[in-house]
């Protein structure tokens, strides 16, 4: 049973920007308890960096995305050779253009310049919510400004997490386990998401493989692992006919 | 190589990659054939997101009183499919989860 809200009731009846804007702001918010200490911990990898405290901060707003920002800043330091950061960090988010690819039915009505500006604040977070929560919404304009308030709703309190990392040091303390919000977000977007049988024969082996697949590093274990997982449901969609 | 090269041919390529369907199919359809592959990658991508963390987070399977992420993690799972509801599911995770380091 998909996320239902009366602002999304249908084509024929239009809610606001301003509705759509809030409804994202307000599917995201909880992610910031897991993602705003990560943002701390970046912030202070970036202030004792090699490449200087502004060159590593900068990776929030040029890169955005903690995995790749680690990568980054931790490769450099080492005296990693340029080219292997780069290609490092690349891999690292690789696993956007999957998300380019169910992403571009929905941003096919948008204006080009939405298209770019929501693209550049695609996350994990952002994805899966909205994914999750369009199920069953066919209005491209709720689905812009739903996804820009759901975006701008991670990107504003990771770049003041960063900024705060930075000038203060700040952490929140290993033992709050803060982080396992996001886990905790993605189990309930799972859920909603799995439909049918085929979807939950790619979860179980997606999820499956991403343990087996642990030890890939760079989050080629979680490309590899969705590869697996959306052949399974293939697969179970063949045998179920 | 400046540091300030490298942060920007990484994120110009970070772009490429988020836009690179979304750019491909712009002015056309997504072609038939990739429609049931892509019907997966949510579910398939969000389970991969969840089980490492809650099951392995030190990159082992551990359902043991030495992972009080997995317990906490049932926990959660049945908050979840009962309530639907992130808050809720992000409540009973974090809470049971400070519960259990408490307990074990």
């Amino acid at each position: 049973m998909p996320h239902q809200s009366p602002s999304k009731a249908g084509p024929e009846h239009t809610p606001s920007g301003r509705t759509a804007f809030l409804d994202g702001l307000g599917d995201v918010a909880p992610l910031n308890i897991g993602t705003v200490p990560f943002g701390l911990i970046v912030g202070v990898a970036a202030a004792s960096s090699r490449m200087g405290a502004l060159a590593g901060w900068s990776t929030s707003p040029i890169i955005f995305g903690g995995s790749a920002q680690v990568v980054t800043i931790d490769l450099h330091n080492a005296g990693a050779a340029a080219l292997v950061v780069i290609a490092t960090a690349l891999i690292v988010n690789a696993r956007h253009v999957m998300y380019s690819a169910v992403l571009a039915a929905h941003f096919r009505p948008f204006p080009t310049m939405w298209k770019y500006g929501l693209s550049y604040l695609m996350t994990d977070q952002i994805f899966a919510t909205a994914v999750t929560r369009w199920e069953g919404v066919v209005d491209p304009f709720y689905k812009r400004w739903y996804f820009l308030g759901g975006a701008l709703g991670l990107w504003v309190p990771w770049q003041i997490a960063t900024i705060v990392g930075v000038l203060l040091g700040a952490q929140v303390p290993d033992a709050w386990s803060l982080d396992f919000a996001i886990p905790m977000v993605f189990l309930v977007l799972l859920i909603l998401a799995v439909q049918d049988r085929p979807g939950m024969v790619a979860a179980i082996v997606g999820g499956a493989a991403a343990l087996i697949g642990g030890d890939i590093p760079y989050n080629l274990g979680l490309v590899v692992a969705t590869g697996c997982g959306i052949v399974a449901g293939l697969i179970a969609e063949r045998w179920g006919r | 190589m400046s540091a300030w090269l490298i942060i920007v041919i990484i994120g110009v390529g970070t772009f490429l990659f988020r836009i690179s369907f979304i750019a491909m199919f712009a002015k056309r359809d997504v072609p038939a054939w990739l429609g049931p592959p892509l019907r997966y990658v949510a579910p398939a991508v969000m389970a991969a997101l969840v089980t490492p963390g809650v099951l392995a987070p030190d990159g082992a399977i551990d359902p043991t009183t030495g992972n009080p992420r997995f317990f906490a993690g049932l926990v959660a799972l049945v908050v979840a499919v009962v309530t639907r509801s992130v808050v809720w599911t992000v409540v009973a995770g974090l809470g049971s989860l400070w519960l259990f380091q408490a307990w074990f």
